[in-house]
C-alpha cells in the first residue's frame, strides 16, 4: 500500500519527465526538413525492422556540432549564466533584509506579511512583467516621477537594457528567495542571540556569527530556487531586455519559432538541461544535508 | 571572614563587613502596567550558591535577565562588584548565563560552542584550546568535543551549556532552571556535580528552580518569591524549620496548617483552634499579637502516632485514620480530626513490620512537642 502511494506519483513524474525528454532528445538528433513536423526522420513502424534500423541510422550529433561552430550559442549560454548569477545575488541582497525584517516583526503581523509576499502570485506573471514596461519605459511612471521631483532632467533609458532584465528577475523571483530564508530565520531560537551577546558578542557580531550561518540553508535554497529558473528565463529578457540582451531562453525561442529549426532548438534545450543538472543536484544535496542536520 | 561567632561556617550575609558581589536595591520591573518585579532588595555574596524559588510567573527569570543585562530595571539599582550596571550591555558584564533552553549554537561543535566566548575575548589560540580542554574535562565530555549539539543527549547538552557559561570564568553565573529537562536520577547526579563545580571554581551561582528539593540540596541560601516580591531569604534549614509565613511553609515541603487565633503569647505561643480543646503550643512567628487570627504549621514528620493517649506531650489530638500511604522508606497517615482538619503524619519504616499495626478507621492519637510547630501570623 505504502509502496503504491509513493510509487504512483513517482512513476507519473518519471513518465512526464522522461517521455518529453526522449522526444526532445530524438528531435535534437534529427535533421531539419520542410515538412510537418519540420524534421526528419520520423519513425514509421509500417516498414517493420528495416524501418526502425533505418530510422536510427539517420540520427546523428550534427546539431550539437553546429552549436559549437557558431559562437552565438556558447556566448548565449555564458551570458545567461552571468545574468542568472548576478540576478541571484541581487535577489539575495534584496530578499535577505526583507526576510529578516519579517522574522523579527511582531508575531501577529507575520501572517499578513507572508500574505503580502505571496500576493503577486494572484495575478498573471505576464501581466506583471508588462506592468514593468509601463513603469520603466522612457515615458513610464518611474521617469515621470524622477523628472517631477527634479532628480533628473533627461528621462533614463532603462527599458530594453540588461538593467530592466535584472529588475524584472529580482521582482519576479523575490518570493522564492524570501520564503526559504524567512523559514530558517523564523525557526531560529531568539535565545541564541542572547547567548551570543552574553558570551561577549556585540549585536553586529552576533548577527554575523549566529544569524547568518543559521540562515545559510535558507539562503542556499533560495539562491537555487532563483538561479535555476532564471538561467532558462525567456519572457523577461524578451519583454524587458534589449536587442543586446543575450539569453539562451530567447535563443531557444527564436530557433523554434522564428527559424523553425526544431532540431537545433532541441539541441540547445538539451545542453541547457545538462547545465542545469549541476545546480539541481547541488540543490538536492543541500536539502538532504539540512534534513539530516534537523534529524 | 569570621561569621558571627561561628568558625568555618560560610555565612557572609551575617557578616556586616562582608562585601556583596551583587547589590539589588529597590529594583522593580514593569511590563506595561504589569509589575513583574516589585521593589526587591537583595545582596548576594561572593561564592554563594543562591537559589530563587517560586511559582511559575513570579518573576524569577525576569530578575535573572536583569542581572544578565537583557532587561533594564524600571526602577532601582543593580550593581555587580561595586559597579552600577544600568548602562552596561550584556556583552560587557562579567556575568554569564546558562539558558533554560541551553541555547547551544546548533551550527558549531561542542568544542566551538565552549570556545565561543573565549574567542570573543581575543584570547590566542593556545590559551583558548587549553581552556576548552579544561572545561571539557570538568564536565567529562572529552570524547564528544567534535560532535554537534544535536548529536549528543539532553544531559550532555546541558553539561555543554554549563561548560560554555563557565569557560570565561565569570564572577557570576546565572542558571535558569538548568536541570528542568533532566530525569530525576540524572538531575540528582547533576545537582551534586554543580555543587562540586561551584566549589572547585569558586564562582558565585544564582540558580532558578521550580523544584524546592533541588533548591534545598544545592543552595547556601534560598529566596522564596511570590508575585514579584521576596517573601523570605534564608538558608535552606531556616526556610524549612522557621518559615516566616504560611506561604513559605506551604511552598517548601509538606506542612499541616490549622487555623485558629492566638490565645497566649510569651516564650511560646498558644493557638486556640477548636471549642473546648486545649490550645496548640508552638514557636511564635514574627509580628504576632494576642487575639489575632493565625495559623499553626506543623511538618508531618514531626508528628508521632500512637494508639494510646500520650501523657508526656501537651500537643495531642485524636482522630480517625482516613488514608494510609506506604512509600517504602516511610508511611504516611491522613488522620481526620472530629473538629474538621485532616492531619498528615509521616513515620519512618525502620523495620519491616514496625508501625504497620494501624489500619483504616482506627482511632489514633497524634502528638508533637511544644517546639515542633510554628504559629504564623500570615
Ligand atoms: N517581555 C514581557 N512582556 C510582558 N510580560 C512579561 C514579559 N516577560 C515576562 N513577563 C511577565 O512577567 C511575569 C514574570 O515572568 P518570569 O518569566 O520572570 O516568570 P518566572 O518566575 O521565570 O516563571 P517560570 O517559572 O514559569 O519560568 C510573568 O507574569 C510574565 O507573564
Ligand atoms: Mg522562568
Amino acid at each position: 500500500m505504502r509502496r503504491l502511494l509513493v510509487g504512483v506519483p513517482f512513476v507519473w513524474l518519471l513518465v512526464l519527465f522522461l517521455v518529453p525528454f526522449g522526444i526532445v532528445l530524438k528531435i535534437s538528433l534529427s535533421d531539419i526538413a520542410l515538412a510537418i513536423p519540420p524534421y526528419t526522420p520520423t519513425l514509421d513502424l509500417t516498414e517493420g525492422w528495416a524501418g526502425i534500423r533505418d530510422f536510427f541510422s539517420r540520427l546523428d550529433f550534427e546539431n550539437y556540432v553546429f552549436l559549437t561552430s557558431d559562437d552565438l550559442y556558447w556566448k548565449a549560454y555564458l551570458s545567461s549564466l552571468q545574468i542568472a548569477v548576478i540576478a541571484t545575488i541581487c535577489t539575495l541582497l534584496v530578499g535577505f533584509p526583507v526576510a529578516y525584517g519579517m522574522a523579527r516583526a511582531p508575531e501577529e503581523w507575520r501572517p499578513a506579511l507572508l500574505m503580502l509576499v505571496i500576493l503577486p502570485f494572484w495575478t498573471s506573471f505576464l501581466i506583471r512583467v508588462y506592468a514593468w514596461i509601463g513603469i520603466l519605459s522612457t515615458e513610464g511612471f518611474l521617469n515621470q516621477f524622477l523628472l517631477w521631483t527634479g532628480i533628473i532632467s533627461e528621462p533614463l533609458t532603462i527599458l530594453n537594457t540588461n538593467t530592466a532584465v535584472y529588475i524584472g528577475i529580482v521582482y519576479t523571483y523575490l518570493p522564492f528567495m524570501i520564503l526559504p530564508i524567512y523559514a530558517t530565520l523564523e525557526r531560529m531560537d531568539a535565545s541564541l542571540l542572547e547567548a551570543a551577546e552574553d558570551l561577549g558578542c556585540s549585536r553586529m557580531q552576533a548577527f554575523w556569527l549566529i544569524t547568518v550561518p543559521l540562515a545559510r540553508p535558507g539562503v542556499v535554497a533560495g539562491c537555487f530556487l532563483v538561479f535555476i529558473p532564471t538561467l532558462g528565463e525567456f519572457v523577461i529578457p524578451s519583454l524587458l531586455g534589449g536587442s543586446d540582451t543575450l539569453m539562451i531562453g530567447k535563443v531557444l525561442w527564436e530557433e523554434f519559432f522564428n527559424n523553425r529549426d526544431w532540431p537545433v532548438a532541441s539541441a540547445v534545450a538539451i545542453i541547457l538541461l545538462l547545465i542545469l543538472i549541476v545546480p539541481i543536484v547541488l540543490f538536492q544535496r543541500n536539502q538532504q544535508i539540512n534534513k539530516e542536520a534537523e534529524q | 571572614m569570621a561569621a558571627a561567632g561561628k568558625e568555618n561556617v560560610f555565612a557572609p550575609w551575617k557578616d556586616d563587613a562582608a562585601v556583596p558581589l551583587i547589590r539589588i536595591d529597590q529594583v522593580s520591573k514593569r511590563f506595561g502596567d504589569f509589575t513583574a518585579i516589585d521593589k526587591i532588595s537583595l545582596n548576594i555574596y561572593p561564592q554563594e550558591f543562591f537559589a530563587l524559588l517560586g511559582p511559575s510567573g513570579c518573576g524569577k527569570t525576569t530578575l535573572m535577565r536583569m542581572l544578565a543585562g537583557f532587561e533594564k530595571p524600571s526602577g532601582g539599582v543593580i550593581s555587580i562588584d561595586g559597579q552600577d550596571m544600568v548602562t552596561v550591555p550584556p556583552n560587557k558584564r562579567a556575568v554569564n548565563m546558562m539558558f533554560q533552553s541551553y541555547a547551544l549554537f546548533p551550527h558549531l561543535s561542542v568544542w566551538d560552542n565552549i570556545a565561543f566566548g573565549l574567542r570573543r575575548d581575543g584570547l590566542d589560540k593556545d590559551r583558548v584550546a587549553a581552556r576548552v580542554e579544561e572545561m571539557l574535562k570538568l564536565v567529562q565530555l572529552g570524547q564528544f568535543a567534535r560532535r554537534k549539539p544535536h548529536q549528543i543527549s539532553g544531559g550532555q547538552r546541558q553539561r555543554v551549556a554549563l561548560a560554555r557559561s563557565l569557560a570565561k570564568a565569570p564572577k557570576l553565573l546565572l542558571l535558569d532552571e538548568p536541570l528542568g529537562a533532566l530525569d530525576k536520577k540524572l538531575r540528582q547526579e547533576t545537582q551534586f556535580e554543580l555543587m562540586d563545580i561551584q566549589e572547585k571554581t569558586g564562582t558565585t551561582f544564582v540558580i532558578v528552580t521550580h523544584d524546592q528539593e533541588e533548591a534545598m540540596t544545592v543552595a547556601s541560601r534560598v529566596a522564596v518569591m511570590d508575585q514579584g516580591k521576596l517573601i523570605q531569604v534564608e538558608t535552606p534549614q531556616v526556610i524549612y524549620e522557621q518559615p516566616n509565613s504560611v506561604y513559605v511553609a506551604d511552598f517548601i515541603g509538606d506542612v499541616n496548617l490549622i487555623p485558629g487565633s492566638v490565645s497566649e503569647l510569651g516564650g511560646g505561643a498558644a493557638l486556640a483552634w477548636a471549642e473546648g480543646k486545649p490550645p496548640l503550643l508552638g514557636q511564635p512567628g514574627a509580628s504576632l499579637a494576642k487575639g489575632q487570627n493565625a495559623t499553626f504549621a506543623i511538618r508531618p514528620e514531626k508528628i508521632a502516632i500512637s494508639a494510646e493517649e500520650p501523657q508526656d506531650r501537651n500537643n495531642r489530638v485524636q482522630g480517625k485514620i482516613l488514608e494510609i500511604g506506604y512509600l517504602g522508606n516511610l508511611s504516611t497517615y491522613h488522620v481526620e480530626l472530629p473538629e474538621g482538619p485532616v492531619i498528615k503524619c509521616e513515620v519512618g519504616n525502620r523495620s519491616r513490620v514496625e508501625r504497620r499495626d494501624f489500619t483504616w478507621e482506627d482511632e489514633v492519637w497524634l502528638s508533637w512537642s511544644d517546639t515542633a510547630g510554628l504559629v504564623l501570623a500570615r
